[in-house]
């Protein structure tokens, strides 16, 4: 998993990532975070430890009322990290999902690092599983693992990691457990050291497979860049005017 | 054709084939998909026993019969610590910076030799006014706010939106207002920020037309003092704070009353439309982190709300510092001011030292009630001992407070009158900026100023005339 040579990690004084919090200073970076979850899972409380930034945080859902950037300095490398306003789903028409579905689509996040609550873990992959058709370099972090304990509940989260093929870290950001596990995982993925490997399911069904395919390798053969052609296909079978403008555009040219 | 316009066209066609639908399908794959990951690597072993506790919290809380009652004793027990709890540290701050560091001050100002006229305009009016504002605000916010955060981090304002919904649906708005009304408890600007959780823009409006109705931090200190000296004082001394506190809690009632008929009315004249539905997740109760709620709640909200008032309060010294000493014809500028607003004030059973001093403090609430003191010495000249004099804000006790304003021509029914128009005026002036900011559109920022000032005139001068019918 990790490309650092022997003779590095010998003389590394510690096993963990050296954390430098920024707070707002996410003026030059060198990779960027986004941050997506359902509502009131502790996205903000997670942003706040990585930044040392204090967004406002509490028990109620739709307290990020905007989205909140932070910054933080890893083993020597600068990351802006983005704290998306909580959502249920990415294919809706609210103003939360329109911001979290521009920032995953447009705004080219390295690692889009997916809080989800322990205790409800089912309608936390639904947008797992949307973000996954958008993009493969996603962190799962489980997070509130401490209220998951008291109700008795036990994830495995190697298990998950394994069928998902994303880092999954298990977390009570309130305490700051997991923090560094967390590091090294989202380090990793942006780095290259970890290769997201999403065996995707497919979601498509029989008598759209055609359809999609056939649109998608076009798209592939246009945009060779674009990560997601399937996914952006199905958009363009479904009509969505807001893909159709961007095609239009050409914002996907640029996409790395 | 470009490639990408074939892409489109090919799209366009393929769509015209497949029919709609097919996204509820690749939904429900998605679902299906979450629900097998979870139970896959997800085992629960507990007895549930946290789960049971948790819902039979919820049948008292949000229960239709206990629910209201529970919310309004919470809210009372609140407001009731933080009166109580508030009055030591007031007086010691006070004697601290306004007996002993005020004319240690001024006396060094002048025998290093300052002018006397910067000293008066440094420190009787920008520092004392400060001072008033650190004594008076401090201790009630260091109270309020914990205690309001510890119920947010444990989950109860979800609740109060559960409970309020229906009353909200029947007003025509949308159950989320009372997520953005409790958020104006603390700061009507941060109220009327909040108000984007709410999707619908009708909604939204209504939320940010009525936010100021929510009694702001800014004002509980006028209530407060008015309750405590005017109020309590009617009572016998063993219930004063009791009478007090319930007092400021009616007004606070009185406040969510009004939202709910502002919405109603607005509901159906200028934004007329029907309630949309929406869903809202009650969290799991969350034990608070103690250590970390008197943080972040002294830190980020009660030193940024102080620091705002003292960054208005300085200004406003100055101006108040002015207006009381610069004089036009023998007579000062706020002189003429105050005998200008009398008949308007006195209909609405106030006084022109009031009205004045609103206009003056339409930067900031805090700065209300050391402007009216401020302005009441001025013009009634009246000989309070150990009053510093002429245009200077001070902290006066409570009995030498009440015999100072009594000698001003202040009743009972002024104190009342100022409790309800402290509610019911325009909101100050950082929330109108917000207000524009938010809805962009300067028709939406004067309705919210004249919608609650309109109120306040109407229901001040039909208490007042009623008050006078009856006392003959």
């Amino acid at each position: 998993m990790s490309n650092c040579a022997p003779t590095t990690c010998e003389t590394c004084p510690s096993p963990h990532a050296e954390l430098r919090r920024l707070g707002s200073r996410s003026d030059r970076w060198d990779h960027t975070v986004a941050l997506a979850g359902n509502p009131n899972v502790g996205k903000s409380t997670v942003f706040n430890l990585l930044t040392g930034l204090r967004q406002h945080t509490g028990n109620w859902p739709g307290k990020t009322v905007s989205r909140a950037e932070g910054a933080f300095d890893l083993d020597g490398k600068r990351y802006k990290i983005v704290d998306l306003p909580g959502t249920y789903s990415l294919l809706g028409t609210t103003p939360d999902e329109e911001v979290a579905r521009e920032f995953l689509l447009f705004g080219k996040p390295d690692v889009t690092l997916v809080v989800a609550d322990a205790t409800c873990l089912e309608r936390n992959f639904i947008l797992l599983l949307q973000i996954l058709q958008i993009t493969p370099r996603v962190v799962l972090c489980i997070n509130l693992l401490d209220e998951a304990r008291a109700h008795g509940i036990d994830i495995d989260t190697r298990g998950l990691s394994r069928e998902l093929g994303i880092p999954v870290v298990g977390t009570a950001a309130r305490r700051g457990e997991g923090l560094a596990e967390l590091l090294s995982a989202v380090r990793d993925v942006a780095t290259g050291a970890f290769v997201c490997a999403r065996q995707a399911p497919e979601f498509i069904p029989a008598a759209l497979r055609d359809a999609v395919g056939k649109l998608s390798q076009k798209l592939g053969a246009t945009y060779p860049a674009m990560q997601n052609p399937s996914w952006i296909a199905l958009r363009l079978l479904e009509g969505d005017p807001r893909i159709v403008a961007a095609l239009k555009n050409g914002e996907f040219i640029s996409t790395p | 054709m470009s490639p990408t316009e074939e892409i489109l066209r090919d799209a366009e066609s393929a769509r015209w084939e497949l029919g709609p639908r097919f996204q509820d399908e690749v939904a429900a794959r998605v679902s299906e998909e979450a629900s097998h990951l979870a139970s896959r690597h997800m085992h629960r072993k507990g007895d549930g026993s946290r789960l049971r506790w948790q819902r039979g919290l919820d049948r008292i809380l949000t229960s239709r019969i206990t629910g209201i009652p529970a919310m309004a004793s919470i809210f009372a027990i609140v407001l009731w610590l933080t009166i109580e709890g508030s009055n030591v540290p007031s007086a010691m701050l006070a004697e601290l910076l306004v007996d002993t560091l005020h004319p240690w001050l001024k006396a060094h100002a002048l025998a290093l030799g300052m002018w006397p006229w910067l000293a008066g305009l440094l420190i009787d009016g920008m520092y004392l006014s400060g001072a008033w504002v650190v004594s008076v605000m401090l201790p009630p916010m260091a109270i309020f706010f914990p205690l309001f955060t510890l119920l947010e981090d444990f989950g109860y304002l979800p609740r109060v939106a559960f409970n309020l919904d229906r009353l909200f649906q029947k007003a025509g708005a949308h159950g989320k207002q009372a997520l953005t009304m409790t958020m104006g408890l603390g700061c009507n600007a941060a109220g009327v920020v909040a108000t984007r959780i709410i999707d619908s823009p009708r909604e939204r409006l209504i939320a940010i037309l009525t936010n100021n109705f929510s009694l702001c931090n800014g004002r509980w200190p006028t209530q407060i003092l008015m309750a405590t000296v005017f109020l309590g004082a009617v009572a016998p001394p063993a219930l004063a704070g009791v009478v007090a506190a319930g007092s400021v809690f009616c007004v606070a009632v009185l406040g969510f009353l009004f939202a709910f008929g502002s919405s109603w009315l607005l509901s159906r004249t200028v934004l007329k439309g029907e309630s949309s539905t929406f869903s809202l997740e009650l969290p799991p109760y969350r034990p608070p982190n103690l250590l970390r709620t008197m943080h972040t709640s002294l830190v980020d909200r009660t030193m940024i709300v102080l620091w705002r008032a003292v960054v208005f309060a300085v200004p406003a010294g100055a101006v108040i510092w002015l207006v009381a000493n610069v004089s036009v014809g023998g007579h000062s500028l706020a002189w003429w001011a105050i005998g200008a607003l009398d008949p308007l004030a006195w209909v609405m059973g106030l006084t022109g030292v009031i009205l004045f001093a609103y206009v003056i403090a339409i930067p900031a609430n805090e700065i209300v009630v050391p402007t009216i003191l401020m302005l009441t010495v001025l013009v009634s000249g009246s000989p309070v001992a150990d009053a510093p004099g002429a245009g200077v804000m001070f902290e006066a006790d409570n009995s030498t407070l009440h015999a100072m304003l009594v000698s001003a021509g202040w009743t009972t029914l002024t104190a009342v009158c100022l409790m309800l128009f402290s509610l019911l005026h325009n909101p100050c002036s950082t929330t109108l900026y917000t207000i524009q900011k938010e809805t962009g559109n300067w028709r939406w920022t004067t309705l919210s100023a004249t919608l609650p000032l309109a109120l306040g005139f109407l229901v001040c001068s039909s208490v007042a005339f009623v008050w006078r019918y009856l006392a003959g």
